[in-house]
């Protein structure tokens, strides 16, 4: 087997016992960066001297007898929306292009204590907003699988660069279902773990009570792996758990009989794709053959998901994302008279609004925010500042807020009487590029069954169940209530001991 | 529910974003639809319901009042824009849109 299709638990044993040096394994991925991501458009920056260093200091380290740290050798591609020292932070923006962060974000200090090598970071939708990854400023990512279709998003880099074999596991972000859709639609498997079991110290904040940080891996065993490292209390993050942080390699193995599994009648009702609806049902049986139960629950209002989603983040992000104001960092629009010759036409610059800005400075910022954001971000801030404004608070966020809590009850009362709740991640396969763009709320719909776990504040983890007869990946999602990361852990990685999904991989072009 | 133009420019401002026309103009069909989309959260009753605006909830976070390690000058002015090696720089805060 060639070093790049081995597991990152392999990977990390071989280096450990020498079998393979850090340097040889760092190299094989770099090299397949550089052989397939022109197809894929998967990587925003590589750090390939740098991961080079570190995987040399890391054979000298283990050639004198020292200690290595429990991920040491093992590549890890990051999303752009994680500050990083080395490489830019750009969340994909032209706001932020060439930002160089001060400090690493929290997790990502915490791989480099681990001794894993940041090999990259990975493109995505535009400040983490949008299920696509077509709203990056810097061309979308391209599904491994079907090089004319989306990856999903917005971590589409992170989980096309593990189908592609370019890491062996990339950190992505979930705010509505940022790591799941994409892991779904790319075959492989991704995790949301609870919010606040990994801080979110130094991710570029989208929408504060909805994000949370997780691994995408080729398998649960994976992903669990790399959790171990991630998570835990983080005193620079006040949202972050104290909870003590289990062993999750060493609970894998534990077996499934008994286990209740909820299946939610809704999930299959009218958008769902036949093919996709066939593969969960499929999983299902095979839960069932492995000794799981299966039972009709009911969350009521999930169909009430995606409007309150689409209240509660924009509102988030506007408000978060006022701090790009030109001032301190990120974009500033040249003043005013250069900006307008170099325009060629004055008019098209001026402000809508009458009466014209209030001084130079509300004019560098409103000029500034206008150059340096795209349209879906551009949208989104305008939707949370009139959700939020005078008049509308009460109509809309207070009345999302509360819709938040009945959505939040019934998953709580649903795991009364279930253990987990199974169904799809997305409505359909992979789409075409440019086949949703045109229609901003289509575009929202694609989240319909991730939104409720990110505002129940639970866990929730995708991988694949199944193939469409195109060959495109159908993803399975589990959701379980907070800090049940063993048990959907557990699960997914019983299911990829029964089944092969998560080991087929794409044909790129060489 | 319907969003005019005339929203849609306020909000620009309030949003601290210099829209086009053109921007404007599209922005009030994208928003109107939306907002109506948004608006079937009326439809249920949610009288007797607590706003939840925080999956933790109530719950503060303390540490002592003690100096911490923070960013120097030099690395909180390494992505500015314009400085003066002490200060950001920007444009009158004060006065007539157009003078700088």
């Amino acid at each position: 087997m060639t070093i790049v299709a081995r597991s990152a638990v392999e990977l990390v044993a071989a280096v450990r016992t020498g079998e393979l040096s850090a340097t040889a394994c760092v190299e094989a991925f770099l090299g397949r960066i550089a052989a397939v991501d022109g197809h894929v458009n998967a990587f925003l920056a590589v750090s390939r001297e740098r991961a080079l260093e570190q995987a040399a200091a890391i054979d000298g380290r283990r050639a004198a007898g020292r200690p290595l740290g429990s991920l040491a050798g093992l590549p890890v591609a990051v999303k752009d929306a994680l500050c990083t020292t080395d490489m830019p932070t750009t969340c994909a923006s032209k706001m932020l292009a060439g930002y160089r962060p001060p400090y690493d974000a929290e997790v990502v200090g915490r791989l480099r204590r681990a001794d894993a090598v940041i090999v990259g970071k990975t493109n995505m939708d535009e400040f983490a907003m949008g299920g696509s990854n077509e709203n990056s400023a810097f061309g979308p990512v391209r599904n491994p699988w079907d090089l004319s279709r989306t990856p999903g998003g917005s971590s589409g880099g992170s989980a096309a660069c593990v189908a592609a074999d370019m890491a062996p596991v990339a950190i992505g972000s979930d705010t509505g279902g940022s790591i799941r859709q994409p892991a779904g639609l790319c075959g492989i498997t991704g995790l949301k773990p609870t919010y606040g079991r990994i801080s979110r110290r130094g991710l570029v904040a989208f929408a504060s009570s909805l994000d949370q940080i997780g691994p995408m891996a080729r398998s649960a065993a994976d992903c669990a792996l790399v959790l171990e490292t991630i998570a835990g209390h983080d005193p620079g993050d006040a949202t972050s758990l104290g909870d003590a942080v289990p062993g999750y390699t060493t609970l894998l193995d534990e077996p499934l009989a008994g286990l209740r599994i909820g299946r939610v009648k809704t999930h299959f009702g009218p958008g769902l794709d036949p093919a996709v609806a066939e593969g969960v049902e499929q999983a299902f049986a095979t839960f069932e053959a492995a000794g799981a139960t299966i039972h009709e629950v009911e969350l009521p209002h999930a169909d009430y998901g995606i409007p309150t989603y689409y209240l509660i983040a924009p509102c988030e992000a506007s408000s978060n994302l006022a701090r790009y104001d030109g001032a301190h960092y990120g974009h500033r629009a040249k003043p005013d008279g250069g900006h307008r010759a170099a325009a060629g036409n004055g008019r098209q610059h001026e402000p809508a609004a009458a009466g014209g800005f209030d001084s130079p400075l509300v004019e560098m910022y409103c000029r500034s925010r206008a150059e340096g954001f795209g349209p879906e971000v551009k949208r989104r801030i305008m939707l949370g500042t009139y959700a939020l404004s005078a008049g509308y608070y009460d109509a809309f966020y207070a009345k999302a807020l509360r819709v938040r809590r009945l959505i939040q009850q019934d998953y709580l009362t649903a795991f009364q009487s279930v253990d987990l709740i199974a169904g799809p991640v997305s409505p359909t396969p992979a789409f075409k590029l440019g086949e949703k763009t045109g229609d901003p709320l289509a575009m929202y719909l694609v989240d319909m069954y991730t939104v409720g776990t990110n505002l129940a504040g639970i866990g929730g983890i995708s991988f694949p169940c199944g193939f469409t007869p195109t060959g495109l990946p159908i993803g399975l999602q589990l959701q379980g209530p907070a800090l049940s990361e063993p048990l959907l852990l557990r699960a997914a990685h019983r299911y990829q001991q029964l089944t092969e999904w998560h080991i087929r991989r794409p044909a790129l072009p060489a | 529910m319907s969003l005019s133009l005339q929203d849609v420019s306020k909000v620009g401002l309030l949003a601290r974003l210099a829209l086009t026309e053109a921007e404007v103009e599209r922005m009030t069909g994208e928003l109107s639809k939306i907002v109506e989309f948004v608006s079937q959260l009326s439809a249920l009753d949610t009288a007797t319901v607590e706003p939840l605006a925080h999956p933790l909830e109530t719950r503060n976070v303390f540490r002592e009042d003690e100096p911490q390690p923070s960013l120097t000058p030099e690395q909180a002015l390494s992505n500015s824009p314009n400085h003066d090696g002490a200060c950001f720089l920007v444009p009158a805060v004060l006065g007539e849109s157009g003078a700088a």
